[in-house]
């Protein structure tokens, strides 16, 4: 494998989970609690699509990478990289907001190691997506943070979608041997390892601040199979009705 | 015993309003509030207000405030404030800022400078 190759997979998967992640926030659009929270979902949801296009950029100027578009809707099940977290139905609030919360610190961990990243146009795009990110995070953090506090029902089913989320959640961090190899020889980036402890450290912190027992990492089996093609049932009628439009007419201009 | 009427909206919600009309006390942050928020254009600029927000707290009201009134416009820092905690005069104390029809000259708007002063700009130029 050539570092390009590994730079190719690495940039897949970051920007597969921005769309897929960026695709099911959307749902909440016109659904959305109250009309504030609609609308701070709803654009936050397309900031995650920005980024993925901002990737599939990356993958077409350096890496030899399709046309954005076709990329991003026409491929096969199989050839996406997405960690299955991103893939699972919106559910109830308390799991979007649960998984909103732990993606995005995860978001924020890895563009903020990629802003000293050797591969150069990783920096100005993790220092372009920043202040976004560091939107997203304050949302999650405060709505956690208040739903924890409102009464014991609230409290109890933050809870319980946070340990529905982990085992999902350590699939962000799924390794990849061969391209991690690579890219951290390199100094890319630091790998999916040390991303994951210092998401760990983050996160433990900000759950203990809200009352919320985050479960230990070998108490759980992380859910894995995503970054090698492997997906749940949920991906396919996504990508089906995240396509529909795009397929009816692939020659159009947008 | 009435059902209560249910909303879609929480802060209908919460308050389980039953058909009977019995009254219902509020209690603090029970309800939600509503923010006014001000919007600050450029460092140093002045707050100017351009709506409201609804949110259980101050903190959820700026999250709230950043997507409603940041993001089309050019803005560097919001304040809320709770629309209860603004002191305001009744509508009908308006007589109260009515001038006195001899004293308009304290009406700003009565001084007729800018005349003088692009008479003086001219004069002096055409002195050059």
């Amino acid at each position: 494998m050539t570092k390009n190759d590994a730079l190719a997979r690495m940039l897949t998967a970051m920007a597969d989970d921005a769309l897929i992640q960026g695709h099911r926030n959307s749902e909440w659009t016109g659904l959305g609690p109250i009309m504030e929270e609609d609308i701070a979902f709803s654009s936050m949801a397309q900031d995650k699509i920005g980024h993925a296009w901002a990737l599939y950029r990356i993958l077409q100027e350096e890496l030899n990478g399709e046309d954005p578009d076709s990329f991003a809707f026409l491929r096969n099940e199989k050839d996406y990289r997405c960690c299955h977290f991103v893939e699972y139905p919106n559910g109830e609030y308390d799991f979007s907001l649960m998984r909103h919360f732990l993606f995005d610190h995860a978001e924020a961990i890895r563009y903020q190691q990629l802003r000293e990243s050797t591969f150069a146009p990783l920096r100005p795009l993790a220092e372009k997506l920043k202040g976004e990110i560091k939107y997203h995070t304050l949302h999650a953090n405060a709505w956690i943070t208040q739903l924890c506090r409102a009464g014991d029902e609230s409290y109890a089913r933050m809870q319980s979608a946070l340990n529905i989320c982990f085992p999902l959640a350590l699939g962000i961090f799924e390794p990849d041997q061969e391209a991690g190899t690579i890219l951290e020889a390199e100094g890319i980036y630091p790998g999916e390892t040390k991303l994951k402890e210092m998401w760990l450290d983050r996160v433990y912190n900000l759950c203990a601040a809200a009352g919320l027992n985050l479960p230990a990492e070998s108490s759980v089996t992380p859910e894995y199979g995503g970054r090698k093609g492997y997906h749940t049932e949920y991906l396919q009628p996504l990508l089906e009705e995240m396509g529909a439009v795009f397929r009816s007419d692939p020659q159009a201009t947008w | 015993m009435d059902q209560p009427q249910y909303s879609l909206d929480p802060r209908v919600n919460r308050l389980q309003l039953r058909e009977s009309g019995e009254p219902v006390e509020v209690q603090e942050g029970e309800n939600w509030n509503s923010f006014e928020v001000f919007h600050q254009e450029k460092r140093g600029a002045h707050h100017e207000h351009v709506g409201c927000v609804h949110a259980p707290n101050a903190q959820l009201a700026l999250v709230f405030a950043k997507e409603q009134f940041a993001r089309r416009k050019k803005c560097v820092n919001l304040w809320v404030v709770r629309s209860a905690d603004i002191l305001a005069f009744n509508a009908e104390d308006e007589d109260m800022f009515a001038n006195n029809a001899e004293k308009t000259y304290r009406d700003a708007s009565g001084f007729k400078v800018m005349e003088k002063i692009n008479q003086f700009k001219k004069s002096t130029h055409d002195k050059k």
